[in-house]
């Protein structure tokens, strides 16, 4: 989606690095009062009645009454979901209801776990799988262009927790390499990869078939161009080539797909950390969830909004910044 | 309306009566039969079929018969893929755990397809506002990791079958109703549909009995590809324990419930793993041959 987007700005009129960003903003925050909408619709109007579900089955019908006044449950819904935004955007997130504690310092700390374990996945794969797309591409239609796309399709379409639990056998259990559950590492890079290795394989995996085929063709295309053409006439190396020319142009599709696919990875977070027991905000998510911790899970899925707006923001700004057509907005 | 400016253009020699590029889906199966990708496939799916159908008849054990004195055996010549904690024999379950998933994965999927074929003929035939509206909100959700807006819906909802088919077809609704729309967008260009309305034929025929049958291919294409989707989907959210609940056999459902033991009966996991690694290769093995057949 992105990514079309962004091609279809390509071809428009053009404008500046400015312009660019603002338009992508402006659809993130689209995307951001959706899910606030849906979060509010579904934690909020859909379980009926709250004080019912707080005060539980004992409590007459005129202290439920009494408690759904007190919260302002007899207000409009459009008044009560520019409330209920206006808390959270101020910082007031409430008290779990499973841990009584606040909810804003749990979901913070448990967001920051999970921002360490996805960036540690990101900067694994997304080098090899541009070097092997690059790979695929240079070597096009040949065995080891079949060999990488075959696997990436075949490791695109594998649920993570399938992969999380093969190689939770055979690397934690048979060979006893890792641990079979992850704890938040020390700064000890060591004990970094020991925690991260197995959780961010599955995570890897889906990522790996997206970008290698996103890097490939880029490559392709760069390949085919008028200036590569010029440059090797120009009589530049082989690996100059590449290096100055092709993998720049190539890197740019990928970025959009990165961006697109961080989505994902945090759907991919949730199964992993469960099946990892890490402290991360996708086990909190289905803690929450399956506990009915109603402010927690709000927050929960509100942050992850948010995070995952950002990071469409940050891979957008590179993409702006890396692009010429953006850059110079000819 | 748009519509109508179209139609005063093509006027020109209009051809009169049957569309003029009715690709049946017969041609396309036989088309993506030559691929030794859409067989491999098949093959493994039409497997897993009829062991959704006929496991009580190849499953050597009652896939709940429980055993106390054989727990968690490994796997051996009597039970060839170990037991469980219970002593229940792990290949019977594996076969008959193919039927869960592949009655609530085709169910969603049909659901997500009926839906999303209807909202993108209109959207794609009518154009204007509202499809500019549909298209911008499907555009801002699709953005959001499908698997936290399930758990956020399936924890309110309850966790249950009918649930996760209904969770799971709404949210492929407005996917495949964008995929239909931009099939409709290119058709209602043609010139059959052009004199479809010379005609005088009314929006719902045209759409229906006209266009519907020329876009068949992209539809089977999607459909195939949202079929491998369901699958991935049901089968994480019986994992996460929101979808289907015990003491089915459902692959998800046992790997979630089997990682305590996965020190001591690794078996118990694995070979339900590999069911559904099989299944979810297979189907996008069919996706990629149909798709294939399609662009040629």
């Amino acid at each position: 989606m992105s990514l079309r987007s962004v091609q279809r700005w390509r071809r428009g009129r053009g404008g500046t690095v400015g312009r660019f960003l603002l338009r992508r903003l402006w659809l993130s925050a689209i995307t951001l009062v959706l899910v606030s909408v849906v979060v509010f619709a579904v934690a909020e109007v859909l379980p009926g009645d709250v004080g019912r579900t707080i005060l539980g089955p004992f409590a007459t019908n005129e202290q439920v009454e009494r408690l759904n006044r007190e919260l302002g449950l007899e207000r409009p819904l459009v008044v009560r979901y520019a409330g209920w935004l206006g808390d959270f955007v101020r910082g007031e997130w409430g008290d779990s209801f499973l841990l009584n504690t606040p909810v804003r310092p749990l979901v913070v700390e448990r967001a920051v776990n999970s921002v360490l374990l996805g960036a540690f996945a990101l900067a694994f794969i997304v080098p090899v799988s541009i070097g092997l797309g690059v790979l695929a591409a240079l070597y096009r239609d040949g065995f080891i262009d079949r060999a990488i796309s075959v696997t990436g399709l075949s490791l695109i379409a594998l649920p993570e927790f399938v992969v999380g639990v093969i190689v939770l056998v055979i690397f934690a259990v048979e060979l006893g390499w890792f641990p079979v559950s992850s704890q938040v590492p020390s700064a000890n890079p060591v004990d970094v990869v020991r925690q991260f290795f197995l959780p961010s394989i599955p995570l890897m995996l889906v990522l790996f078939g997206y970008i290698a085929r996103m890097a490939r063709a880029g490559t392709v295309e760069a390949l085919a161009s008028d200036y590569v053409r010029t440059a090797v006439l120009k009589g530049l190396s082989r690996w100059a080539l590449i290096w100055r020319h092709v993998l720049r142009n190539a890197l740019l599709p990928t970025i959009s797909v990165v961006s697109v696919q961080v989505g994902y990875l945090f759907g991919g977070l949730v199964v992993v950390e469960t099946l990892f027991n890490y402290p991360g905000i996708g086990k909190l998510l289905l803690d929450s969830a399956v506990g009915h911790d109603l402010p927690v899970l709000e927050a929960t899925v509100l942050v992850v909004a948010l995070l995952y707006m950002l990071s469409n923001l940050v891979a957008d700004s590179l993409y702006a910044v890396l692009n010429p057509r953006i850059r110079v907005g000819r | 309306m748009e519509g109508r400016d179209a139609t005063a253009v093509a006027v020109g020699p209009v051809p009169s009566g049957t569309p003029d590029r009715r690709e049946g889906l017969w041609d396309l199966t036989v088309a993506a039969a030559s691929s030794k990708t859409f067989l491999t496939g098949a093959v493994i799916l039409v497997f897993w079929v009829l062991m959704a159908l006929f496991w009580g008849i190849v499953a050597p054990y009652d896939p709940q018969a429980v055993d106390p004195t054989a727990s968690l055996a490994p796997p051996s010549g009597e039970h060839w893929f170990g037991t469980d904690n219970l002593g229940r024999d792990v290949l019977s379950r594996v076969l008959a755990g193919a039927s869960s998933v592949l009655t609530v994965a085709p169910l969603g999927t049909a659901l997500g397809m009926v839906g999303g074929i209807a909202v993108g003929l209109v959207t794609g035939y009518y154009r204007g506002l509202v499809d500019d509206v549909i298209m911008r909100v499907v555009d801002a959700l699709l953005a959001f990791p499908l698997i936290i807006i399930a758990v956020l819906v399936l924890s309110v909802l309850g966790s249950s079958k009918v649930n996760v088919v209904l969770v799971i077809g709404v949210v492929f609704m407005p996917i495949v109703a964008r995929t239909v729309r931009s099939s409709v967008l290119s058709e209602r260009e043609r010139e059959y549909v052009a004199a479809a309305r010379l005609r005088g034929e009314s929006g719902g025929y045209i759409m229906v009995s006209e266009i519907l049958p020329n876009i068949l291919s992209p539809i089977a294409v999607e459909a195939t590809i949202r079929l491998g989707y369901a699958i991935f989907t049901s089968a994480t959210l019986s994992f996460l324990s929101l979808g289907i609940q015990e003491p089915s056999p459902d692959w998800g459902l046992t790997i979630s419930l089997g990682r305590v033991y996965l020190q001591a009966a690794p078996w118990v996991v694995v070979f339900p793993a590999l069911a559904l690694a099989t299944l979810v290769v297979a189907v996008n093995l069919v996706a990629d041959g149909l798709l294939q057949a399609v662009e040629e």
